[in-house]
C-alpha cells in the first residue's frame, strides 16, 4: 500500500463519528470485537475437542501450553520494533491477525497429533504476540493525547463485547453442526477472515514519515530506556504484574469462600468480565478528565480491595458481587488506562516498540509473581498469601504513585 | 485500498462477510448432515448382576459382552455415557446434562437412575466399589488455571448408602496444601473406607491412600496414576509416566504394596486409562487407534504374556463377575 493514499485523521473532518472516538479506533475496535468472537470460539471448545473429542490428556495438553507463554512475550517486542522499523503497523497488526485465522483451520490439520496441535496453539499466539502492539500504537497515533483514555475504553469495550458472544456463537454452532469441533474451527476462521478484512479495508496506517527522519534502528529501540519516562513506565507496567496473582487464583479463593457450586466456576470470569466490559469506557472517559494517574491508582486499590474481600470475613452472594466488581473495576481501570498514559511518553517513530515494552514488563512480572504467589500459598496457606498479595499490591500501588508523580511529571 | 470510497469498501466488506457466511452455513450443515445414525437398542435388557460378563460403554450406550466370548455380540442398552462404571449391582454413568455440562447418575442394577449429581467439567474417571457401595469420579474443569493454560481436576465421592457427598477431595487433609493440588482416579479397598487416588501438584504424581471417614490421605509412591486396586487388596495396576513426564506416554504397570515394586505390563502402547482388573490375573483397559476409536483390550497382570484385543469398538470396561478377597 502507497502512503499517499493515507490521510492524518481528522484532516479532511471526516466522519461524523469523531467526536465520541476516531475512525480508526472505531475500525480497529471491530477489528478486536471480531476477532475475539473468533478466539473465544476455540477457547470455549478447545477443552471439550481436546478431551472429549481427541480423548487426549489434560496434563500433556497443558505442557504444551505452557511452553509458548514467555516466548510470545519477547515475540511482542519484536513485533512492536519491526512494525516501528518499516513504519507498517497495520501490516504487521493484519499479518498478527491473519496468522491466528490460519491456525484455525491448523487445527483441522493437526489432528490427532498432539505435537501438530501444540504448533498450531504456537503459531495462534505468535499472532495475537505481534499484532497487540503495532495495534496498541496505531490507536495512540490516531487519537489526540487529551483523549487516549476514552480511545482505548471504547476500543478495550468492543474487545470484550467480541469475548463475550464467542462461546455463544460457538454453543450455537455446536447445537446446529451436531457437535461438530470442525465446524467450529471452520466457522471461527471465517470469521477471523472477516476481521483480517475490517482491518485491511478500514483501518488507517498512521503518519506520513518526513522523508528526512531515519528509520529507527535497534540501538533507537535499546535508548527508549535511557529516557527516565519510559523507564518509569515500565517499572510501573512491571509493579502492576508484580500485583497480579493471576485470575486463577482469585476465582479458586472465591470459589472455596462461597462454596458456590463448582458448577458455576465459569461464571466467575464471566462475572469479572462484565465489570470490565461496563466500566472500561467511563473510566477511560474519567482518565482524561480527572488523570490517568489517579484512574490507575485506583485500580491498584480496586484490587487490594479484592485481595482483602477474598478474606474477609463476609461470605456468599455479597461477597461474590462485591470481589468481582471490584476485579472488574481493577481491570477496567488499569489496562487501556497503562496504554493510554504510554502514549504520549513515547516517541512516534517507536511507538509500537515502546507499548511492546510496557506490555511484555507486565506481563513477565505477572508470570513471576503468579508463580511465586503459588509458592506462598503452599508455604503459608491461603489466607496468609492473600493478605501477603495486597500488601504487595499497597505498596506496588504507593511506589508507582511515586513513579509517576515523579517531578510532577504530566501524562 | 484505503482510496477506496467508504461505499465501496462497506460493499466490499459486506460482500467478504457474505461469502464466509455461505462458507460456514455449508460447513456446519454438511456437518450436521454426517452424524451418525443412532445405536439400535438391544431387546434383551442390561442389568449389572454378577456374572461372567464384561461392561462395556459402545458407542457411548453402556453394553455388556459374555467374557467367554467378548468379541461376540452384544447387549446395548439405551443409557447414554460418556464413562461408566459398575461392581456389586452398582453402577456409576458420566453423562450429558446440557450441551456443556455432564451429570453422575447412580443406576441399580436394572440401569435405572437412583440419584444424579451435577459434576463440573469433562468426564474422565468413574469407579464404583466392590460393594457398591461407594462411587467416585473424575472430571476435567478448565478455568481454575486457565491462566497457566492448563487443567485441573475435580474427583468426589458419593456413598450410596449414607448419601454423604465429598464434592472434590481437595476438602481431605493432606500432607501438600499447594493451590495447584489435583486429585484424579479413586479406587476403593473391600473394607469401603479406604481409598487410593492420584495427588498431582508441583508437576509431580503420586500414589496417595485415604481414609474415608477420617478424611485424610497420605501419599505412598511417586509416578503412580490412575490406580486400580485388585481383587485381593495387594496390588495395584497404573498408568506410569515414561521417565516421569506424561508428554512421553504412560506404560501400563502393576504395583505391590507391600514391597513398593513396580511390574511393567506387557503393553507397550501408551494407556492413557485408568485399568479395571478383570480377574485377579488380568488387567483390562481402553486403547484408541489413530482415529480415536477405542478398544479394550486385556494382559496379564504378572508382567508376562501378551496383551489381547478384548471387545473391538468398545471403552470403559468393569467385569461384573469379579471375586474380591473378603465378599467373595
Amino acid at each position: 500500500m502507497y502512503l499517499s493514499t493515507i490521510d492524518r485523521p481528522g484532516a479532511k473532518g471526516r466522519g461524523r463519528g469523531v467526536a465520541v472516538v476516531g475512525g480508526n479506533v472505531l475500525a480497529l475496535g471491530t477489528v478486536s470485537l471480531v476477532t475475539d468472537v473468533s478466539a473465544e470460539m476455540v477457547t470455549a471448545v478447545l477443552p471439550l475437542y481436546l478431551v472429549l473429542g481427541l480423548h487426549l490428556s489434560p496434563v500433556a495438553y497443558g505442557v504444551v501450553d505452557g511452553v509458548y507463554t514467555g516466548a510470545t512475550a519477547l515475540l511482542r517486542i519484536v513485533g512492536g520494533f519491526v512494525a516501528d522499523r518499516v513504519r507498517a503497523r497495520k501490516a504487521l497488526a493484519g499479518f498478527g491477525y491473519a496468522l491466528s485465522a490460519v491456525a484455525k483451520l491448523g487445527l483441522l490439520a493437526a489432528g490427532r497429533s498432539l505435537a501438530g496441535i501444540g504448533f498450531v496453539v504456537a503459531v495462534d499466539r505468535m499472532g495475537k504476540g505481534l499484532r497487540t502492539a503495532p495495534r496498541d500504537a496505531l490507536i495512540t497515533l490516531s487519537t489526540p493525547p487529551s483523549a487516549l483514555g476514552r480511545a482505548f475504553g471504547v476500543h478495550r469495550t468492543m474487545d470484550a463485547v467480541g469475548a463475550f458472544l464467542g462461546p455463544l456463537v460457538a454453543l450455537a454452532v455446536l447445537a446446529g453442526s451436531g457437535q461438530s469441533y470442525d465446524a467450529v474451527f471452520v466457522t471461527s476462521f471465517c470469521v477471523a477472515v472477516l476481521g483480517v478484512a475490517v482491518l485491511v479495508l478500514f483501518v488507517r496506517e498512521h503518519g506520513q514519515p518526513s522523508p528526512s527522519v531515519a528509520r529507527p534502528a535497534v540501538r533507537d529501540a535499546a535508548a527508549l530506556l535511557r529516557s527516565g519516562d519510559v523507564r518509569r513506565l515500565v517499572l510501573a507496567a512491571a509493579l502492576l504484574g508484580v500485583a497480579t496473582i493471576g485470575d486463577g487464583f482469585v476465582y479458586l479463593m472465591l470459589q472455596r469462600r462461597t462454596e458456590i457450586g463448582l458448577l458455576w466456576f465459569p461464571l466467575l470470569a464471566v462475572g469479572t468480565s462484565l465489570g470490565y466490559l461496563l466500566l472500561a469506557a467511563p473510566l477511560g472517559v474519567l482518565a482524561d478528565r480527572i488523570g490517568r494517574r489517579p484512574v490507575l491508582l485506583a485500580g491498584y486499590a480496586a484490587l487490594a480491595v479484592t485481595y482483602l474481600l477474598l478474606v474477609a470475613p463476609v461470605g456468599g452472594w455479597a461477597l461474590l458481587v462485591a470481589a468481582l466488581g471490584a476485579y472488574g473495576l481493577y481491570y477496567a481501570a488499569t489496562d487501556g488506562v497503562l496504554m493510554a498514559l504510554a502514549g504520549p511518553v513515547l516517541p512516534d517513530a517507536l511507538r509500537a516498540t515502546g507499548l511492546a515494552l510496557v506490555q511484555t514488563g507486565q506481563a513477565l512480572a505477572y508470570v513471576a509473581s503468579s508463580v511465586l504467589f503459588g509458592l506462598a500459598w503452599s508455604a503459608w496457606g491461603p489466607t496468609a498469601a492473600v493478605l501477603a498479595a495486597a500488601v504487595v499490591a499497597v505498596v506496588a500501588g504507593g511506589t508507582t504513585a511515586g513513579l509517576l508523580f515523579y517531578k510532577g511529571r504530566t501524562a | 485500498m484505503n482510496g477506496w470510497s467508504v461505499r465501496a469498501r462497506v460493499l466490499a466488506v459486506l460482500g467478504v462477510a457474505m461469502v464466509l457466511a455461505g462458507v460456514a452455513t455449508f460447513y456446519i450443515r454438511g456437518a450436521a448432515a454426517r452424524v451418525a445414525e443412532p445405536v439400535a437398542v438391544a431387546a434383551k435388557p442390561v442389568t449389572l448382576d454378577a456374572g461372567p460378563v464384561l461392561l462395556t460403554v459402545t458407542d457411548r450406550h453402556i453394553a455388556t459382552v459374555s467374557t467367554s466370548d467378548p468379541a461376540g455380540p452384544r447387549t446395548v442398552s439405551a443409557v447414554e455415557c460418556v464413562r461408566a462404571y459398575a461392581a456389586g449391582g452398582t453402577g456409576v454413568c458420566l453423562q450429558p446434562a446440557t450441551p456443556w455440562t455432564y451429570k453422575m447418575v447412580v443406576l441399580d442394577r436394572r440401569l435405572a437412575p437412583v440419584r444424579s449429581v451435577d459434576i463440573p467439567g469433562l468426564p474422565n474417571r468413574a469407579r464404583v466399589s466392590a460393594s457398591g457401595r461407594l462411587v467416585a469420579w473424575t472430571t476435567f474443569v478448565g478455568g481454575d488455571s486457565y491462566n497457566s493454560g492448563g487443567f485441573s481436576t475435580r474427583t468426589g465421592i458419593l456413598d450410596t448408602v449414607s448419601g454423604t457427598l465429598v464434592a472434590s477431595l481437595e476438602e481431605f487433609d493432606a500432607p501438600v496444601r499447594a493451590a495447584d493440588r489435583n486429585f484424579w482416579g479413586v479406587t476403593f479397598a473391600a473394607d469401603d473406607n479406604t481409598l487410593y487416588a492420584t495427588m498431582s501438584t508441583g508437576g509431580h504424581r503420586y500414589l496417595v491412600k485415604g481414609d474415608l471417614a477420617a478424611r485424610t490421605l497420605k501419599t505412598v509412591a511417586e509416578n503412580v496414576e490412575c490406580p486400580s486396586l485388585s481383587p485381593d487388596g495387594t496390588r495395584i495396576a497404573f498408568k506410569q509416566a515414561i521417565s516421569g513426564d506424561p508428554t512421553k506416554g504412560w506404560r501400563l504397570s502393576v504395583l505391590d504394596l507391600s514391597t513398593l515394586a513396580v511390574t511393567p505390563l506387557a503393553e507397550t502402547a501408551s494407556v492413557d486409562d485408568q485399568p479395571a482388573w478383570l480377574d485377579s490375573a488380568t488387567v483390562g483397559y481402553t486403547l484408541r487407534q489413530a482415529d480415536g476409536r477405542p478398544d479394550v483390550w486385556s494382559v496379564p497382570a504378572s508382567g508376562g504374556g501378551e496383551p489381547r484385543l478384548l471387545v473391538p469398538g468398545a471403552e470403559s470396561p468393569a467385569a461384573l463377575g469379579v471375586a474380591t478377597g473378603t465378599n467373595g
